[in-house]
Order: structure tokens, then C-alpha cells, then sequence
């Protein structure tokens, strides 16, 4: 073999060695990044005591509006992330008063149709509006099964820099991820004087709502399309 | 002098007509404009009718477009000469109001400046999504139809054009439709028959707005068109009419039998104001009955009946669109079924939408896109049907 041949070789495997040192850590780091556990997945969730849910009762909706900087007017072109539904059985007359915001479903319809992708689902199950790719094409409120989504109407002003939000685009509730990522429950959560809004991660066995969810009966909201809300009520 | 005067005054006339055209175009650029400034504020929409006015014209002008073609296939794939004739200007009427209906759906998006995110960020699950790639292959396919017929050296090629264009539609006929039938929880949408319904309404409708260009256009050259192949298209025309009522009509049936969509058909057919106002009186009696009557009755069915039954095909079209869109979101969503339900968000209770000028005006802004092209289009290309004596046919 000739001198520069073997010389070749050497320079080959020693570029070769030196590539896989230099790329090895970023693999490692990339992982790491990307959170990649073998533990199991975090899913928020809500578990909603509507015995205790008062009629009349705003605090929820109260709290939601000042922490995400919404206006609070009800007019049909304001946005309402959250809101009091009253409702009464047809046929026994038994009423019960409940919050409705977005069921953050496993499955969500919404998600499916937004032709940019600008609807998702985070890997811990909170669906949310990334307001960059959002074009405003409405069709997600088309699909909502539970009309938890709103269009901004009208231009903003004074928003609350931890809840960007666009004019243009839409929007919903987002289960107060800020918050969540800073490890606090979100704003109605707090602000029910009954702790009828129970939240926690349905995943983790050992969890209060985890628990409360195996023992007491509780149902999701059109059950009936499949789309396994991450959001439970009890006594409905 | 004199004898020039007829040509002077139909120059005169054209250049009218495209201005107020162009007038009209300017004036829907102006409400997206002011949309635009002020937010969607200033239009009827809201949170519970998400899609208005503007819709009901893109969607009326996407399904005439793709209808429209019907022309061009029957003489290209099913080989009839009197609709080859036509094809060039099917063609040119389908891209047309595509572009017209496409213009209206982007400029009513509350971000239209992000437009290219559509086309750079594609989510493979998304219907609309879908219809972006079929809207645009549509157009290119047309327009490579187009070159293969009027081209000489491409005319080999006309009849797998005409092919690819013949299939492609029913596709993109099928795509409008699934946009609403895939919705799972509206009670007026979500059903596997409004792909087929849409394609064979598309037929209807866009077989009217060729009659009435056609007439036109006739009317134009001071010429008439040949008996024999008006009688044959004012039969498709009422054939087309008649399958588009029967689909509609079996739509309502099946939801009229189910026990849970009675109350929605109910709101749609009697109980709910304006919708079945305008479903009745619009879409059956003026969209069909009426144009059923000119085109069939014993001593009608000239020329001048058909283009008067297909104005009356167009409005009845519109009609059924604005029930179906904005009717079908006007009924509330069943969120809890089997209860009653109120809440400050409208819920269980029939939204209300009263279209405003912007909006109206971006929607006949469309149809002035689709005029114009269509118009400059005839004038400075050889898209008039060349009659082809009724012996050769």
C-alpha cells in the first residue's frame, strides 16, 4: 500500500472520530430538549363539581377576563373564553349551572381542520391558537362542538403581555398555560369560592383529580363524538 | 360615418361596462380595506354566524366554476362537437369565477396578509388545506386546457387535458362539499350526502351562467344560436335542475326523519324567519319551479326563456347558499342535548345576522373579478363558439 494511501486512511478515520465527538453531546442535548422520558405523559385536566357551581355565581369568568386581558363585554362579537351556561332538563326540570370553555379534547376537531396548523394540541394536552399562523379563516369555530372558540373582532390594546392575543385571528381558552408553566393552577380554578373547579394532571395516578375521577362519577360533554375532552363534570 | 356609428356605440357600451366592472371590484377592495383597519367588526359576522355574505358568494362562484366544465366535458370527453364548440369559453368562465370566489374566501380572512402562510404552512388533516391544492391545480389545469384547444400544435393533447380537467373537478367539487360534511356536531352540515349534492348543484348553476354569458354574447354579434343546440343544453339545463331539487330534497328527508334533527328542520323549513322565507320563495319556487316552467312548458323554452330561467337558477342558488350557510349557523349548536340551555354567549339561543354594505360589497367585488376577466378575456381572444352547421353534427 502506498505511502499516501495509508496516509488517507488515518486522515479519513481521524475526521470520522473527530465528527462523531463533536456531534455526539448535541444528539444527547437535542434529546434532552425534546424531553424524551420514559415516564408517563402529563394530561391536564378539569374536573367540574357543577353541585357547587352557584348560579349567578361569575368568579370564574371574572377571573379569567382580567387574567387574560379580555374586555368582559358580552356582546356576539366579544370574545368569552369562559362563560356560565344555565341549563334545565326538558323533561325533569332539574337545572344546573356549570362554566364551558374549551374541553382541550384528546382528539380535538378543531386542530384537524385549521388549514395552517396554527391549532394544536402541546403534548401535555392543552390545545391552543398559535397566533403567528393563525389566518382567520373561522373554520376551527366551525368545527367546535363546543362553540369554545372566538374571533377577534375588533384591534386590541393593553394586553397582558404573559396572554398575546391578534386581532384577526382566534382564539380560546388556554387552561391558563402561563400559569400552568410557571406551576400554578389556572386563574378560575383559583378564583371558585366553592373549589368547584378541580384541576390536576389526569395521568399521574396519583393526583387529587386522578383519584376523584376513579371514585365518583363524572361525564364529559357530548361523550357521544368521541373526542375525550380533558375536561370532566360531576352531576350533570 | 353612419355606418360606423352601431360599432362605435358597442365599443362605447363595452368600455362602460368593464368600468363599472372595475368600479365595482374597487369598491369590494375598499371594504377589505376597511376591514382590514376596523377588524370584522364592521361586518354582520360574529362569533356564532362565523361565515357571511362572503362566503355565500365564494362558494356560489368556486361551485359554478367547477360546474361550469360540464361544457367542456361533455364535448371533449363525451365527444358531442356543439359542446366542444363551447369549451374554450367554459374554460374561460370557470377560471373566471375561480379566481372571482378564491379572491372573495382570501380577502375575508381576518389575517389575508398572512395568505402565504397557507401555502407554507400545510397541515396535511385540514379539508381547507386540502382545497388550497385543489383550487390551484384547478387553475393550472384549465389553463393548460385552455392552450391544448386554442393552440394548434397542442390540440393533440385537448382531449387528455380535457380528461384531467374532467376528473380533477369532481374532486374539487367533492372538497367544497366535504368542508361542510366532516363538520361532526353541526346539526346542518356533517352529512355524506353534500359532496354529491354540491357536484350535481354545480352542474345547475354553472350550466345557468354559461347560458346567460352565451346568450350574451349571441346577442352581442346579433347572432342566434343554432336550434338545435339550444334545445339540447335548455334540456340539460332543466335535467340538472331537477337532480340538484332532488338531492336537496332527500337531504331534508333523511334529517326530517331523525328524530333529533326535526327541531333544526323545523327552524330551516317553517319556524325560522328568513331562512325558510328564502328557502321556499328563493331556492324552490324562483331557483326551480319557475325556471322548470320557461324551459319545459309547451311553446317556451326559446332563447330568451332559458336566459331569463337562468338568472332565476343563479338568485334561487344564492338563496339555498345563504340558508345553508348562514341558516345552518344560525341554529344553535346541541351542546347539551335533551336540556334547555342559556348563557351570555348565545348559547341555545338562534344567532342573529344582518349583513352590512363591506361585506356585500367584497362579495359583488368578486363577481365584478369574474366579469372583467371574463369580458377582456372574450374581447381579445377567440373564445366566442364557432357555430359548426347542424349536418356535421
Amino acid at each position: 500500500m502506498s505511502e499516501i494511501n495509508v496516509q488517507r486512511r488515518q486522515f479519513l478515520k481521524m475526521s470520522m472520530g473527530a465528527a462523531a465527538v463533536a456531534i455526539a453531546p448535541g444528539v444527547f442535548l437535542f434529546d434532552m430538549a425534546h424531553g424524551r422520558t420514559d415516564a408517563v405523559k402529563v394530561r391536564w385536566g378539569m374536573l367540574i363539581e357543577t353541585a357547587n357551581c352557584a348560579e349567578g355565581c361569575n368568579d370564574c369568568v371574572t377571573a379569567c377576563n382580567t387574567e387574560n386581558g379580555l374586555s368582559g363585554k358580552i356582546n356576539s362579537t366579544d370574545s368569552q373564553w369562559i362563560r356560565k351556561i344555565e341549563i334545565k332538563d326538558i323533561s325533569t326540570g332539574r337545572e344546573t349551572s356549570l362554566p364551558m370553555m374549551c374541553q382541550h379534547c384528546e382528539h380535538p376537531p378543531c386542530v384537524d381542520v385549521c388549514p395552517t396548523g396554527a391549532s394544536f394540541k402541546r403534548d401535555d394536552g392543552i390545545v391552543l391558537v398559535d397566533k403567528h399562523l393563525c389566518i382567520g379563516c373561522r373554520y376551527c369555530m366551525m368545527a367546535c362542538p363546543y362553540k369554545a372558540r372566538s374571533f377577534v373582532h375588533e384591534p386590541l390594546h393593553n394586553q397582558n403581555p404573559d396572554v398575546p392575543r391578534g386581532r384577526g385571528t382566534v382564539e380560546s381558552c388556554t387552561m391558563c398555560v402561563h400559569r400552568i408553566d410557571q406551576g400554578q393552577q389556572p386563574a378560575c380554578a383559583v378564583a371558585c369560592p366553592n373549589k368547584s373547579i378541580l384541576f390536576g394532571n389526569l395521568n399521574d395516578p396519583d393526583s387529587e383529580i386522578a383519584r376523584k375521577v376513579r371514585t365518583v362519577a363524572s361525564a364529559q360533554v357530548r361523550a357521544d363524538l368521541g373526542l375525550n375532552p380533558g375536561v370532566r363534570y360531576q352531576g350533570l | 360615418m353612419h355606418s360606423h356609428s352601431p360599432f362605435l356605440l358597442k365599443n362605447r357600451l363595452f368600455y362602460m361596462l368593464t368600468s363599472v366592472a372595475a368600479l365595482i371590484v374597487l369598491a369590494g377592495l375598499y371594504s377589505v380595506h376597511l376591514m382590514e383597519e376596523h377588524g370584522h367588526i364592521i361586518t354582520g359576522m360574529n362569533n356564532q354566524i362565523v361565515w357571511g355574505i362572503p362566503h355565500v358568494f365564494a362558494i356560489f362562484m368556486i361551485v359554478a366554476a367547477s360546474g361550469v366544465l360540464n361544457v367542456s366535458s361533455i364535448g371533449s370527453v363525451f365527444n358531442k362537437p356543439a359542446y366542444k364548440a363551447r369549451a374554450p369559453l367554459a374554460g374561460l368562465l370557470s377560471m373566471a369565477m375561480l379566481a372571482g370566489g378564491l379572491t372573495v374566501l382570501m380577502l375575508d380572512l381576518g389575517r389575508p396578509d398572512r395568505i402565504i402562510v397557507a401555502a407554507t404552512h400545510y397541515n396535511l388533516t385540514s379539508v381547507f388545506a386540502w382545497n388550497v391544492l385543489l383550487y390551484s391545480a384547478m387553475f393550472a389545469a384549465v389553463l393548460v386546457y385552455l392552450w391544448t384547444m386554442m393552440e394548434a400544435r397542442m390540440q393533440p393533447w385537448s382531449k387528455q387535458a380535457g380528461f384531467v380537467v374532467f376528473v380533477w373537478r369532481f374532486a374539487l367539487t367533492t372538497g367544497t362539499g366535504v368542508i361542510f360534511s366532516f363538520l361532526v356536531a353541526r346539526q346542518a352540515y356533517g352529512s355524506a350526502i353534500l359532496p354529491p349534492m354540491f357536484i350535481v348543484i354545480s352542474f345547475a348553476w354553472g350550466l345557468a351562467v354559461f347560458h346567460i354569458v352565451q346568450s350574451a354574447i349571441y346577442q352581442w354579434n346579433g347572432k342566434t344560436l343554432d336550434e338545435y343546440v339550444q334545445k339540447r343544453m335548455k334540456n340539460l339545463l332543466g335535467l340538472f335542475v331537477v337532480a340538484a331539487l332532488y338531492f336537496v330534497v332527500v337531504y331534508h328527508l333523511t334529517n326530517l326523519y331523525f328524530a333529533r334533527q326535526v327541531e333544526f328542520e323545523h327552524f330551516i323549513l317553517a319556524g325560522g324567519g328568513i331562512y325558510p322565507l328564502l328557502f321556499w320563495a328563493g331556492y324552490v319556487v324562483l331557483g326551480n319551479l319557475l325556471p322548470l316552467l320557461l324551459i319545459y312548458l309547451p311553446g317556451w323554452g326559446k332563447s330568451h326563456h332559458v336566459a331569463v330561467a337562468s338568472v332565476m337558477v343563479i338568485l334561487g342558488g344564492f338563496a339555498f347558499l345563504y340558508v345553508f350557510i348562514i341558516g345552518g349557523q344560525a341554529f344553535p349548536l346541541s351542546i347539551f342535548p335533551g336540556f334547555e340551555v342559556k348563557s351570555s354567549f348565545g348559547d341555545g339561543a338562534i344567532g342573529l345576522y344582518s349583513p352590512t354594505l363591506p361585506e356585500v360589497l367584497l362579495g359583488f367585488g368578486g363577481v365584478g373579478i369574474a366579469f372583467l376577466i371574463t369580458a377582456v378575456g372574450i374581447r381579445v381572444l377567440n373564445f366566442v363558439p364557432r357555430e359548426i352547421p347542424q349536418k356535421a353534427l
